[in-house]
């Protein structure tokens, strides 16, 4: 027994020593991107001339300080995912910036500085309707909180509750907006939809109502979509229907007057609901009495209320978007408006006068692969000369935020798209220009055209291409020699992106949920093109399918996306370029009909591109591309093309075998009730995976074979009974040719959400056990036994014998978000379990430990196979994150990717944000280590070599020396 | 080696299967009588299959499975012989490399009444038809059951399962079904094994605790091989000055 644990601390001590990352190898080859998501409110932090600061709140729930100067994030805090997190409000004060979360949750105040937390209070429950600061003799001190029954304010300095008060008449008063102006009242807006206005008046020092009035109003049902306060407390609506203003008082309250718009000559575009916009500098003052009234999608107009009358400033059309802005006392206009097709400009008026301001300009060049602006955010500043300058930050429609200074230079953009990365391929990078060269001139075509002569010439040409570039790369490696190390940039643009020896530095093509694509270079995370889909609907489902890598050359390399609406199962396929993000002129075949699967053939046409099979739900499968070489090999191959499709709404899984004709015919059906259990999950295996080892050697020289069905799929299944003594979850594994269930198990007392990992002969799932409230792994592996059926190969259709199954199961301390298998060239090297964790850290969890045959007793064959003794307990070490300290938040997939060394796997884990590395399993084997030392090599070679002369020489002369004796 | 632990898991997941099968026949709440009456009687459904030259399914009977629910359900089959005509259709399908389809009808084993055992619906599965043939006839059938006594599932194989081409010449091969039948319902899967590992540990430290020669201490253990090196390191101390010495006066 010592001996055992010896070994089991062997063991323990030598993975120890395998994994982590040495210090000075942190970012050597890792980079980590954080993102926050689209913007939904943003404030610049004005309280400091000089500051550098913009605070953003975010549709992903995070609230980040980003520097105006790079982009980069001062800090980020995220928060729970879901409506839990969802920011409600942004208010900024000063020094502080206050959050309303969660619906209404919470109340939080952060100090914008560091992004500490000044505070945070729970408020009681109630839907929350809207928030504003309230000032008092120009001190803003507190801040007002509307839900749909009660009104509470709260101080800013500690956020200690003043006062809290239940609305009147909530049973028929819908309120909506809250507003102060510093006057020590607090006006509450509620409207009876269709009815009237509902004004309450609060006193701020004890929340006594001072006045409560009702206005009529029949055409309002949305105080705030369509009224906004103006000047000296001036209620001022827009209704479309009656296409007039209305005004109230709120200080008066005694009607609303009814201002049509075409008195002021102003005409609303048919369709379009108007809408206006104000403006408050400063909580504690009243807004400025001019407001802008966007009358059509590129027509806005300002107005002025002067004496409880609107008139007409300035009219703005074509413009895109208005924003205000204030600095010091000052109050400007920026107004954006296209000037041509790919350019926009921006343009900053008096808010008082509404001139243009002069030297205002500034140009916008929109990207024509990104999306339309979205939203403007102005930063306005006093110059020395005590003009207004200005900064303004651009959101598109594709999440981007670009940051633009005068007269249109681009400080940053940042792609928030990329917090919301939904699937993504890698590619390997094409061949140089020369070596492709070289590869083009020797090919069959050409061989054959040629005579003797062009050929020999063509050599001696490309011998000379190739010469030349060498002494280009000398060149260049000696003048950086010369530069200091830091100076050194290797930017990777997309004209010299080349493969490198070992294939590590690939082409990471990713599709976000807003439907822009990105290229991003492996190497550095540089994204070397972007893409926006227009019109891809909300729900979209996607499926990125490689079809030609850039091994063909001259072809080019050629990706697929399908992208399908969840809703109505319409798909459309966009098909790119991977290198060069652009569209490929190859035309898509139109989907008029629903797709319900997809499958990606080994079969090429004659231009080296797989063959993508599109099943629509009348069960035709239609082929892309469908050339007639195409088609005809689908003919010779259609008996052995089998698919299934799941219908998890019914629980049915049917095999189809597809027909000459493209027709399909149903083979197999297995139906699993739905009032039992529903399927969560299927999975194959990865096409691309390859094992090196049909099986493994036992201890007494016997081989123990893998059961290596490619067809394999993992069913798992959650029951509907979710009572924590009855739930269970199932595994089942069905061949997918033939529809054999070739094992069946349920897990008793456990609860989804499971991760399972399908890959070789085995399938490791993640899930929750609700008798002893604990996550578990458990593992299931298949083996033929100590002979093979058909060693050659592999047909679902001849594989009589069911494997043997094995199967075990572990206690993980830790819940998971999401995990994936390390995949290298060949499948020589070891396997190891990639685990996302929420708490942010990856984990590199060795296959070795999940293996079912970790004997309980341990015995001298057990030892031989170096197999560990079983442990219920799987532990984490600190050395596999392979993350280190890079956490990576909210992960919601790892991908994959072999790389050319066998040793290596590239690894992308993407979430919130995006992490690249490398991992190796086996320890770098086939790799000389960084700190190998050449110089003692080499100088010992060098010394043996001279040793073995001189000696020879010596041996010589001793030897005639001897003869003359 | 290879089989202990299989042997193990085996043991371990019947074991356990038997525990929770008890408790879903306790939660299911069925009156006993009613149980027993399904146990005895069983009923059937019938097996039918399929063989078309122009892969157009067309099923007729085969057979009919008796089912029989209840704790360890069971199943047998009585099957017809294939007709003359069936025999040359089904080399004739074999010859242009046509499937044999078989089919069951969804059935939930735990029902009561009969009108409750049916469900709408069938499970199918497949071989290739020259492997029916170069088989003889001779299948495996096994149907697939859930947690709760549904059938979901229905597979099918051939022994041997390959197709070579060899002529079956004797027509008599191809008359008689030579079936191998059987219901499977799912195995428990076994969770984290605490119980064993600590047991294990308990006797480990139990042997230490045994094991006078593990009690002693340290000194107590290794007081030769202390003693050993001290005497050692005296005898090089005292050694080494005489040497010195000695080449130092000469």
């Amino acid at each position: 027994m010592a001996k055992l644990i010896l070994l089991w601390l062997k063991c323990v001590v030598l993975w120890a020593i395998v994994e982590a990352v040495f210090e000075d190898q942190v970012g050597k080859f890792d980079w980590r991107q954080q993102y926050v998501g689209k913007v939904r409110f943003s404030h610049f932090d004005t309280h400091v001339q000089s500051s550098k600061k913009v605070l953003v709140a975010t549709e992903r729930n995070v609230f980040a300080a980003l520097n105006t100067r790079t982009g980069e994030l001062f800090w980020r805090h995220v928060d729970k995912t879901g409506s839990e997190g969802n920011i409600d409000a942004l208010l900024q004060h000063g020094q502080d910036a206050v959050l309303v979360v969660g619906n209404g949750r919470l109340l939080r105040s952060w100090e914008i500085n560091v992004g500490g937390l000044n505070w945070e209070v729970v408020l009681d429950s109630g839907s929350f309707q809207s928030a504003c600061l309230v000032g008092q003799q120009d001190m803003v001190k507190h801040v007002a909180v509307l839900k749909k029954t009660a009104i509470s304010v709260h101080y800013l300095s500690n956020g200690h509750q003043k006062w809290i008060e239940n609305l009147p008449e909530t049973e028929t008063v819908d309120y909506q907006a809250v507003y102060s102006d510093g006057n020590g009242e607090v006006y509450v807006l509620g409207v009876v939809p269709h009815s009237h206005i509902a004004i309450v008046v609060y006193s701020m020092e004890d929340g006594e109502i001072i006045k409560q009035m009702s206005v009529e109003a029949p055409w309002l049902y949305n105080i705030q979509a369509s009224c906004v306060v103006v000047g000296q407390g001036m209620l001022t609506c827009v209704d479309s229907a009656g296409v007039s203003f209305y005004m109230l008082d709120l200080h008066l309250q005694l009607q609303m007057t009814q201002v049509p718009l075409q008195s002021l000559a102003l005409e609303v575009d048919p369709g379009f609901h108007p809408v206006l916009l104000s403006h408050q500098p400063n909580p504690a003052r009243q807004p400025l009495s001019e407001f802008f009234l966007q009358l059509g999608p590129d027509h806005y107009q300002l107005l002025q209320l002067n004496n409880g009358q609107i008139a007409a400033m300035r009219d703005f059309k074509p413009a895109l978007l208005v924003s205000f802005a204030t600095t010091g006392e000052k109050t400007v206009a920026a107004v954006m408006s296209p000037k041509n097709k790919t350019a926009c400009s921006v343009n900053l008026f008096s808010a008082e006068t509404g001139r243009r301001l002069l030297d205002t300009t500034l140009i916008v060049n929109m990207d024509p692969n990104g999306g339309k602006p979205e939203k403007l955010y102005v930063q306005a500043f006093l110059k020395k000369d005590d003009s207004v300058g200005y900064r303004a930050m651009v959101q598109t429609e594709d999440h981007t935020l670009t940051f633009i200074q005068q007269p249109g230079r681009v400080m940053w953009t940042r792609e928030e798209a990329l917090s919301d990365v939904v699937t993504m391929e890698m590619v390997d990078l094409p061949l140089t220009g020369t070596q492709a060269e070289l590869e083009g001139e020797f090919g069959k075509k050409a061989a054959i055209q040629d005579g003797l002569m062009s050929m020999v010439m063509k050599r001696l040409s490309s011998q000379l291409i190739l010469l030349q570039a060498w002494i280009g790369h000398l060149w260049k490696l000696f003048y950086d020699a010369r530069k200091p190390r830091s100076q050194v940039k290797n930017d990777v643009t997309i004209e010299n992106l080349s493969r490198d020896e070992f294939n590590l530095q690939k082409m990471m093509v990713m599709v976000t949920a807003s439907g822009k694509l990105f290229g991003i270079d492996s190497k550095t995370g540089g994204i070397l093109w972007r893409h926006y889909l227009h019109n891809v609907p909300p729900n979209a489902a996607f499926k990125l399918m490689v079809q030609r890598t850039t091994a063909h050359f001259p072809h080019p390399p050629q990706c697929t996306l399908l992208i399908k609406d969840k809703d109505t199962g319409l798909g459309t396929l966009h098909v790119f370029n991977p290198i060069f993000g652009k569209k490929s002129h190859v035309t898509p075949p139109a989907l008029p009909q629903p797709i319900l699967q997809s499958l990606m053939l080994p079969l090429m046409d004659q231009d080296y591109a797989k063959v993508l099979l599109l099943v629509d739900d009348q069960y035709k499968v239609s082929a892309f591309p469908s050339t007639k070489n195409v088609l005809q090999q689908l003919q010779e191959m259609a008996a052995s093309i089998f698919f299934y499709l799941v219908d998890s709404s019914q629980g049915r899984l049917s095999g189809y075998r597809l027909r000459t004709d493209l027709s399909t015919e149903q083979i197999w059906e297995v139906i699993i009730p739905p009032e039992v259990q529903k399927i969560v999950s299927v999975k194959g295996k990865r096409p691309n995976e390859h094992v090196h080892s049909q099986g493994r050697v036992m201890g007494d020289r016997s081989v123990l074979y893998k059961y290596l069905n490619p067809n394999l799929l993992a069913v798992v299944t959650e029951s509907t009974d979710l009572h924590q003594e009855r739930s269970f979850i199932g595994i089942l594994l069905i061949d997918g040719v033939t529809g054999r269930i070739i094992h069946e198990a349920i897990q008793r007392k456990a609860r989804g959400p499971v991760h399972v990992v399908h890959s070789e002969n085995w399938v490791v799932y993640e899930y929750w056990s609700t008798k002893s409230r604990r996550n578990e792994f458990s593992v299931i592996e298949l083996y033929e036994g100590m002979e093979l059926y058909n060693s050659t190969v592999f047909s679902s259709l001849d594989r009589p014998h069911a494997p043997q199954v094995l199967q075990q199961s572990y206690i993980f301390p830790s819940s998971i978000s999401t995990m994936e298998a390390t995949l290298t060239e060949k499948g020589i090297t070891s396997r190891h379990l990639l685990i996302g964790l929420p708490s942010g850290g990856i984990l590199s969890l060795p296959k070795m430990f999940l293996d079912p045959r970790r004997p309980e007793i341990v015995s001298e064959q057990s030892r031989e196979e170096n197999l560990i003794p079983y442990a219920p307990e799987l532990l984490i070490r600190t050395e596999w994150f392979i993350n280190y300290n890079q956490t990576v938040s909210r992960v919601r997939g790892i991908y994959t990717a072999p790389s050319g060394l066998e040793s290596t796997c590239l690894v992308v884990a993407y979430g919130l944000d995006i992490y690249q590395t490398r991992v190796y399993p086996s320890k770098q084997f086939d790799v000389l280590k960084d700190d190998y030392d050449y110089m003692l090599i080499s100088s010992v070679l060098f010394a043996l070599f001279f040793a073995t002369m001189i000696s020879k020489r010596l041996a010589e002369v001793k030897l005639l020396n001897r003869a003359w004796r | 080696m290879a089989r202990l632990p299989t042997f193990n898991v085996a043991v371990v997941s019947t074991v356990l299967f038997i525990a929770c099968t008890d408790f879903v026949c306790c939660n299911n709440g069925r009156r006993v009588g009613d149980n027993l009456e399904t146990e005895f009687s069983g009923f059937s459904v019938p097996l039918e299959h399929s063989f078309e030259v122009d892969d157009v399914a067309k099923f007729r009977v085969r057979g009919a499975l008796v089912l029989k629910a209840g704790r360890e359900p069971s199943v047998s089959l009585s099957q017809n012989q294939l007709s003359e005509d069936d025999r040359t259709k089904l080399k004739e399908v074999a010859a242009v490399d046509g499937l044999y389809r078989i089919r069951v009808p969804r059935v939930f084993l735990q029902a009561d009444r009969q009108t409750e055992r049916q469900m709408e619906g069938y499970l199918t599965a497949f071989v290739r038809a020259c492997a029916m043939v170069e088989s003889h006839l001779s299948d495996v059938i096994s149907l697939h059951t859930d947690v709760s006594g549904y059938l979901i599932g229905v597979s099918i194989v051939t022994l041997p399962g390959a197709c070579r081409g060899t002529e079956v010449e004797d027509e008599v091969d191809l008359e008689v079904f030579n079936t191998t039948l059987s219901i499977m319902a799912p195995v428990n899967a076994p969770g984290p094994e605490t119980a064993l590992f600590l047991e294990r540990m308990e006797q480990e430290s139990e042997k230490k605790g045994k094991n006078p020669q593990e009690q002693k201490s340290f000194f107590a253990k290794y007081w030769y091989l202390i003693l050993g090196g001290a005497i050692f390191l005296m005898v090089s101390n005292s050694a080494q000055p005489p040497a010195g010495g000695g080449r130092e006066q000469s």
